[in-house]
């Protein structure tokens, strides 16, 4: 038996080798009760001159900032300012044509555990017809750590069941995520994230479509985030909700216009720079007034 | 009764027809389940399409021999998959890079199969299949290529799973998509070889796509979508096969059918 086993494991290893497979598979001994890492400072991720290039077009112009651990950023900007290219470039699908992307709080770890970024993606690209629920969704969270032929175990799922508790949506785990409402798929996406361990949530559009009390459900679920210091950066065309219930705001347009609070960046003179003629500004008595002149429906930023 | 369904099986060559015909049957409809759900059944009928020089090439080479059958098919595959993904990444959009590769690979299938003189007869076996003529090591060959089909479907369901419900999430995760989505074209080349005689290439992508596609509006749930969807493939073989015997219509075309009856019973249900 000992043998056997033995020699099983001499083939995993040839064909990790093989394929080279072993480099893609993080372990980390993490459990979502306990507290996301405190011991590091900011910051958590780092843009250096970021420059991408599609064909003949400039989608993203000279970016550089830096992300503190645990903070909720606003990312704003008309149609085509690059929200979207931008959000490839940190999850490190798309490889910036010019400039780096430096995780320094990865850097100081162990070589082999990976800063994890989870991605919630805008309602419209997901297939909800797809024959899964909504705790099989957040378990995919989990795949990259299970690694290849181990299946999931006893802690995977409590992990999976943990995650959909603190978004409230563990009585509904079994559901077909077609049968879900809009903002409880959020939710099954933010948990997924959650199962992920991830450290940083890039989420495109969160609250495009959603009601009142669905926003506020997700505004909950952020603030816990939080607590368990985990950044967060929102992608939206809501400039309202942008200037109230974020810590920084970032102005973009292909270039980055502003990066701070809200009454930092939401000035006059950077609107005017972000949105040209899609917004008009009324100067009021009490200051300026924002009023959005372009729809904004499904638009790739 | 029991005669209607025994008599056929005293005939060996329905009983290795049959059992041919079960094994793709379970094969293409496990595998048409990532088709279906990934929006790849264009692609499927275009691959199963595309290989013909391959198999061409192979049958004037081998001079009829299956092994030389098998591996010029499951060559011309590869290369076609690979060709496509190749076109797709350039200015040329996917579904005309499919277009225009499948139309190519099929035309030049049928001009070096133009240059033998039983061209008809052959072409038509290629295309529409000639179960009742597999034989014993083509019934090995669908045995053993069908199990690594399943065996591999299973061993990568969750990153299969991933990989097709959310590609972005599969390369955050460092999953190798890269690899996945190569090792699921290379499966459905496999799975395409080995159905060749049993329903030929013209007909294949019934086979993938139809036996799925009923499951896909029966349930909301992959492992009994996959289960449902290898019931319906094996029963539309067997009950096609029936129907071909005492019906005395094609084999091939006998048990596409069949699956579209399915399909269509599930669709109506869903309607009412």
């Amino acid at each position: 038996m000992v043998a056997k086993t033995a020699i099983l494991q001499q083939v995993i290893e040839f064909r990790d080798k093989l394929f080279d497979l072993q480099p893609q598979i993080r372990r980390t001994n993490f459990s979502l009760s306990k507290p996301f890492r405190q011991t590091e400072t900011c910051p958590i991720l780092e843009l250096q001159n970021v420059l991408v290039r599609f064909n003949e077009t400039l989608a993203l112009d000279n970016i550089s900032f830096q992300l503190r651990k645990g903070e909720r950023v606003a990312l704003v900007g008309p149609n085509g300012a690059g929200k979207s290219t931008l959000f490839n470039v940190i999850a490190g699908i798309l490889r910036p044509t010019q400039g780096q992307v430096n995780l320094p709080h990865a850097l100081i770890k162990d070589k082999n555990e990976q800063f994890a970024i989870a991605y919630v993606p805008q309602r419209n690209q997901v297939d909800w017809r797809f024959p899964v629920n909504a705790a099989e969704v957040v378990m995919m969270g989990r795949v990259g750590q299970l690694g290849l032929f181990h299946w999931p175990k006893r802690k995977d799922w409590d992990m999976v069941y943990e995650a959909l508790e603190l978004v409230g949506m563990a009585k509904l785990a079994k559901r077909q995520i077609g049968e879900l409402s809009g903002g409880q798929q959020q939710r099954v996406f933010i948990a997924r994230a959650l199962a992920q361990q991830a450290e940083l949530i890039l989420m495109d559009e969160p609250l495009t479509g959603l009601d009142m009390q669905s926003q506020e459900d997700i505004f909950a679920i952020l603030e816990k985030l939080r607590q368990r210091q985990v950044t967060v950066m929102v992608a939206t065309h809501d400039l309202n909700l942008a200037a109230e219930r974020f810590d920084r705001l970032m102005l973009l347009k292909q270039r980055l216009i502003g990066f701070g609070t809200a009454s930092e960046v939401f000035t006059t003179d950077l609107l005017r720079q972000a949105y040209n003629g899609q917004l008009r500004l009324l100067e009021t008595n009490n200051g300026t007034v924002v009023v959005e002149d372009s729809c904004c429906g499904g638009g790739h930023g | 009764m029991v005669e209607l369904l025994l008599t056929p099986l005293s005939y060996p060559f329905m009983v290795r027809g049959l059992t041919a015909a079960i094994i793709v049957g379970v094969v293409c409809a496990v595998l048409g389940t990532y088709i279906v759900l990934r929006g790849m059944a264009l692609f499927g009928d275009a691959l199963a399409h595309a290989i013909l020089p391959g198999v061409v090439v192979g049958y004037l080479l081998g001079g009829g021999n299956e092994i030389w059958l098998s591996f010029g098919g499951l060559v011309a595959g590869i290369l076609t998959a690979l060709g496509i993904g190749l076109l797709n990444q350039g200015k040329v959009k996917e579904d005309t890079a499919t277009g225009v590769m499948f139309a190519g690979m099929f035309a030049l299938g049928i001009a070096l199969l133009s240059t033998v003189r039983s061209y008809t007869v052959d072409l038509t076996h290629f295309l529409f299949g000639n179960v009742l003529g597999v034989s014993n090591y083509n019934l090995w060959l669908s045995g053993i290529f069908g199990s690594l089909v399943i065996l591999t479907i299973i061993l990568f369901y969750k990153e299969l799973l991933v990989i097709s419900f959310d590609p972005i999430l599969a390369q955050t995760l460092h999953l190798p998509t890269k690899f996945l989505n190569n090792l699921l074209l290379l499966l459905i080349a496999v799975t395409i070889v080995l159905s060749l005689q049993t329903v030929g290439l013209a007909l294949m992508s019934a086979m993938l796509v139809t036996p799925a596609a009923t499951a896909s509006l029966l349930t909301r749930h992959l492992p009994v979508m996959m289960i449902l969807s290898a019931t319906i493939g094996a029963a539309s073989a067997v009950i096609g096969l029936y129907l071909s015997f005492y019906v005395n219509i094609a084999s091939g075309p006998a048990i596409v059918l069949t699956c579209t009856f399915f399909f269509m019973l599930a669709f109506a249900n869903q309607r009412l």
